[in-house]
């Protein structure tokens, strides 16, 4: 039989299929760095506490994540939430769980290093100009510590994205896993299909990762002015 | 009644007692100077009076009431206690303008025009009028200072105090940052100043409170102290800034 070569991305609705997967791709990582980003902050900024135990809980989290694979948290919500509680959660909700209890830990992480490298005096400035904690935090810890946090978030971001790829392991069909089905299926009319579905799947990849790191140098460029 | 009153305040850092049993008051319109040498706590006693730091014991009274309970509301005293710190402490993301403004407009939720006729006027006064919009960066250590000054007065502050403004500073922008507040002492600012300039000192007090270890060893008006010193310890510390002794080609060691 004749290889199809790279026609077979468009070979029946291939494609469409490819781009359906891509779309739970993105949709997963988007709504998780959302999450993430705005759970993050707040989380950041508790995590500058001087209460001890405040530290200890939020540290012990921190750890927890970063300690145990994002695949097992996976399972955990799919397979072992379901038989503890008798809930069962849908594939693609619990990978938004998943990622973004790993996005906010992250982030949080980022948002102290931030907040930690401003100079003590700017916080004491804002106080002896007799601003509120809350007031000091939106003035000025907040607006210098974005600057600072911007390169960490974007690699956070694109991490998020390729990460993804794990959901599979849960039942979630994404990009990879639409991959894997219509390689699957043309193999035997065309056994270079994984090199041209993988191939297209690693451009996928590139075109939503490299616009971000783009955007983020682009930033960092104009506000270093 | 005095403008702020100091009774008995202990602090200690970590179990090492740095402040002992402070008492002093200031008067409305006195200028006060601390002297003492570095480790004395003169910077923590400062740090003190407007809430910055923690103290163990004693009372601080502003205007008759005490201002260091546990129901104190910091955010508001601050707002009548003006502070100028040694580093340059000007928030980086904002214009010398906005910088001024924040406070007057977020802490004490002013009108915007009065605060910035104030703003500039003030500007105006430590010849600054034409850097509102800059960013601090692009300012010198001195303008900044003046900048950080000008900020802390636009709150309207009752008292003001200075903590070693002029020590991280260039020689040559020493004097433009003394000058604004030697004019702010001529027209009547209450403030209390941590300094080693010793000859400013000299010309800005009313009177001098010298610490040392972390006590008060001596109070006296300004001339008495640099002319008539009572302590052996205020003694030695004036003579450290004495050079007279030391000429070049003068063996030192043949005078003993």
């Amino acid at each position: 039989m004749q290889d199809l070569g790279i026609r077979v991305l468009i070979e029946g609705n291939n494609l469409y299929r490819l781009m359906g997967g891509l779309l739970i791709t993105i949709r997963i990582a988007i709504i998780s760095a959302i999450i993430s980003i705005l759970f993050g902050i707040p989380f950041g900024i508790v995590m500058t506490s001087k209460n001890k135990l405040v530290r200890f809980v939020c540290r012990t989290y921190l750890e927890a994540v970063r300690i145990i694979p994002v695949m097992v948290w996976l399972f955990i919500f799919y397979f072992g939430v379901p038989k503890l509680t008798g809930i069962h959660i849908a594939g693609d909700v619990v990978s938004v769980i998943v990622f973004s209890i790993w996005g906010t830990a992250e982030m949080g992480d980022l948002v102290r290093g931030a907040v930690t490298s401003l100079p003590k005096h700017q916080k004491e400035s804002g106080k002896a100009i007799g601003l509120t904690n809350l007031q000091i935090y939106s003035y000025i810890i907040i607006p210098q510590s974005i600057r600072r946090l911007l390169p960490g978030t974007i690699n956070l971001v694109t991490r998020m994205i390729k990460t993804t790829s794990l959901v599979v392991l849960i039942g979630v069909v994404e990009v990879l896993k639409v991959g894997q089905q219509v390689i699957e299926s043309f193999v035997l009319q065309s056994p270079s299909a994984s090199f041209w579905v993988y191939g297209f799947i690693f451009f996928l990849y590139f075109i939503i990762c490299y616009p971000i790191s783009l955007f983020a140098r682009k930033l960092e460029l104009r506000w270093k002015e | 009644m005095a403008l702020l009153e100091v009774i008995g305040l202990n602090k200690y850092f970590d179990g090492f007692h740095v402040l002992k049993d402070i008492s002093f008051s200031v008067e409305k319109g006195e200028v006060v100077v601390i002297l003492g040498p570095s480790g004395s706590g003169k910077s923590t006693l400062l740090r003190c009076i407007n809430g910055l730091e923690e103290i163990q014991s004693g009372q601080i009274k502003l205007n008759g009431e005490v201002i260091n309970e546990d129901s104190t509301k910091w955010h508001l005293i601050r707002q009548k206690i003006g502070m100028v710190f040694q580093s340059y402490d000007l928030f980086p993301h904002m214009t010398v303008f906005e910088n001024i403004l924040l406070g007057p407009l977020k802490a004490q939720k002013r009108d915007k025009k009065e605060v910035a006729r104030q703003a500039e006027e003030l500007l105006n006064r430590v010849g600054l009028l034409d850097r509102k919009n800059f960013y601090p960066r692009q300012l010198s250590g001195g303008q900044r200072q003046r900048v950080a000054i000008v900020r802390a007065l636009c709150m309207n502050p009752e008292l003001m105090l200075f903590d070693e403004v002029t020590a991280s500073l260039d020689p040559e922008m020493v004097r433009e940052v003394l000058d604004v507040m030697l004019e702010l002492a001529k027209e009547g600012m209450t403030m209390i100043i941590v300094t080693h300039e010793m000859e400013f000192a000299k010309a800005v007090a009313d009177r001098i409170i010298f610490l040392d270890g972390g006590e008060i060893t001596e109070v006296a008006g300004a001339q008495e102290f640099f002319t008539d010193p009572k302590t052996e310890r205020a003694k030695n510390f004036l003579n450290i800034f004495n050079f007279k002794e030391y000429k070049k080609g003068v063996d030192n060691n043949e005078k003993i």
